[in-house]
C-alpha cells in the first residue's frame, strides 16, 4: 500500500468516528426533544436554538464530573468495561455501506462482523456489572447476558432470508440486490424479527430490563458516573444506529433512492429507523422478564426458522 | 500479506483509532474531572442501607440453561452462515440435508420446551 492510500483510509476512519460522535450527540438531543413531544412536555430548550447545543452542554458536563469508583470494586474491569461498550460500536460501523463505494471497509462478511460487534456489547455489560460489586449493578449483569443470548439467536435466523436472496454476506452486495425491489416487501416476518432483536441488542426499551430503573435502580450502571457513564451512554446510542443501518442494509434498500445521492438516502433511512426506535420507547411499557425470554424463544425463534425454511424452499423453487 | 489480512486492514485501523479515542475520553475525565471521595460515596449503592452481604451472590440456574440453549442454537446459525451464501449453487440435496440438520434440532426444540427448559418461573 502506497502512503497516500494510508492517508485516504486513516482520514476517512477518523472522519467516520467524529460523524458517529456527533450523530450520536444530536441522537440524544432528538430523542429527548421528541420524547418531550410525546410526553406532553417541552424537553431540553434552553441551551441554543430549540436546546440544540444541550448534547454539547452535557459532554461538557460529564467530562468534569467526578468518576466515583466503589470502594469494593475490580478497579481495572470497571474503567475498561465502558471502553468496550463503545469501541465495538464504533468499529461496527466500518463494514457499513453508506453508499456506492462508501465503507472503510467493504468485507465480504461485513454482516456477520456487525452481528458479532453487537454481540461483544454484552461482554462490556457484564464485566461492568461484576467489577462494580453492588448487588443491583449484577442483577442487571445478569439480565443482559441471559437477554443478549436469547435475542442474539434469532437474530442472525432474521436475516437468514435476505442472505438467501442476494447470496452474499457483503453490505454493498446486499444493497445492490435490492435495486428497485426492497427487502422489506419480500421478508415482511423476517424484518420485524430482525427489528424486535435490534431493539434488544442494542438494548433500548422496551427490551431494557437490564436497566430498569423502577426495579434495579440502573441495573449495570448503577455505580457508573461521569465520563464511564458517558461512554456507556455513547456505547448504546451507537449501538442504535448500528443496527438502524444494519436494517437499512438489509431490508430498505440501503442507499437506493430517487434524486438525492445515495449517502444522504442512507442517512434519511437510518434517522427514520431510530426515530421509531424513540417513537416505540414512548409507547410501549417493558414486559416481564419471564415474558422477554419466553418471547424469544418460544415464539421469535421458531417464527424465524419458518420465515428461513419458506424463503429457503421458494428460492430452491425458483432455481430449480 | 495476503488478500484476507489486507482486507481486514482498514478494521484495524478504525479499531485502533477507536480505541485512541476512547482512551482519549477516559484520560480528559481523569486530567479534569474533580476528584474527593469520601466512605460514603465510594460504598456500593443499595437504597440508603449499608450493603447486607457481597453482591456476588448465588443466582438461578435458569440463567445458565439460556446459554447452554444459546450455544445449541448459535451454532446452528454458524451452520446456516455458509450453506446461505452458497445457496445459489447448491443443488436440492443441499436444501434437503440443511432441512434434515433443521428437523434434528428442532425435535430437540420441542423436548426442551416440553420438559419446562424455556419456563422462568
Amino acid at each position: 500500500m502506497t502512503l497516500l492510500a494510508w492517508l485516504l483510509l486513516a482520514t476517512a476512519s477518523i472522519v467516520l468516528l467524529a460523524l458517529l460522535m456527533v450523530a450520536a450527540g444530536v441522537f440524544t438531543w432528538v430523542e429527548r426533544r421528541v420524547l418531550g413531544f410525546l410526553q406532553e412536555r417541552l424537553g431540553p430548550n434552553r441551551v441554543g436554538p430549540f436546546g440544540f447545543l444541550q448534547w454539547v452542554a452535557d459532554t461538557v458536563k460529564l467530562i468534569t464530573k467526578e468518576d466515583a469508583a466503589p470502594a469494593g470494586a475490580d478497579r481495572a474491569a470497571y474503567i475498561l468495561a465502558p471502553a468496550f461498550a463503545a469501541i465495538p460500536m464504533l468499529t461496527g460501523f466500518g463494514v457499513v455501506a453508506f453508499g456506492e463505494g462508501w465503507a472503510v471497509a467493504d468485507l465480504d462478511m461485513g454482516v456477520v462482523f456487525v452481528m458479532g460487534m453487537l454481540a461483544l456489547t454484552v461482554y462490556a455489560l457484564v464485566l461492568g456489572a461484576w467489577a462494580s460489586r453492588n448487588r443491583y449493578a449484577m442483577l442487571g449483569g445478569l439480565r443482559a447476558a441471559a437477554q443478549m443470548l436469547a435475542y442474539e439467536s434469532f437474530l442472525g435466523l432474521s436475516l437468514m432470508g435476505v442472505v438467501l436472496m442476494a447470496g452474499s454476506f457483503r453490505m454493498s452486495d446486499i444493497v445492490a440486490a435490492q435495486d428497485g425491489l426492497w427487502f422489506i416487501l419480500l421478508q415482511p416476518l423476517g424484518a420485524a424479527l430482525f427489528f424486535t432483536a435490534g431493539i434488544a441488542a442494542a438494548h433500548r426499551l422496551p427490551f431494557d430490563l437490564q436497566e430498569s430503573e423502577n426495579d434495579i435502580v440502573a441495573g449495570f450502571m448503577t455505580e457508573y458516573s461521569g465520563m464511564s457513564f458517558a461512554l456507556f451512554f455513547l456505547g448504546e446510542y451507537i449501538a442504535v444506529m448500528l443496527v438502524a443501518a444494519l436494517g437499512t442494509t438489509l431490508f430498505l434498500g440501503g442507499w437506493y433512492g430517487p434524486l438525492l445521492p445515495g449517502p444522504i438516502w442512507f442517512g434519511l433511512k437510518v434517522g427514520l429507523i431510530c426515530l421509531a426506535f424513540i417513537w416505540i420507547r414512548a409507547a410501549l411499557p417493558r414486559p416481564r422478564y419471564d415474558q422477554l425470554i419466553g418471547f424469544a424463544w418460544k415464539v421469535a425463534l421458531p417464527l424465524a426458522l419458518l420465515n428461513l425454511l419458506v424463503t429457503g424452499w421458494i428460492v430452491v423453487g425458483r432455481a430449480g | 500479506m495476503d488478500d484476507l489480512l489486507r482486507e481486514f486492514l482498514p478494521i484495524l485501523i478504525l479499531t485502533a483509532l477507536a480505541g485512541g479515542l476512547g482512551l482519549v475520553l477516559m484520560l480528559s475525565a481523569i486530567v479534569i474531572a474533580v476528584r474527593n471521595p469520601d466512605p460514603e460515596k465510594v460504598s456500593a449503592y443499595e437504597c440508603g442501607f449499608n450493603a447486607f452481604d457481597d453482591a456476588r451472590m448465588k443466582f438461578e440456574v435458569r440463567f445458565y440453561l439460556v446459554s447452554i440453549l444459546f450455544i445449541i442454537f448459535d451454532l446452528e446459525v454458524a451452520f446456516l452462515f455458509p450453506w446461505a451464501v452458497a445457496f445459489g449453487e447448491v443443488s436440492m440435496t443441499a436444501f434437503w440435508s440443511m432441512m434434515a440438520f433443521l428437523g434434528v434440532l428442532t425435535v430437540g426444540f420441542a423436548y426442551e420446551w416440553k420438559k419446562g427448559a424455556l419456563e422462568w418461573q
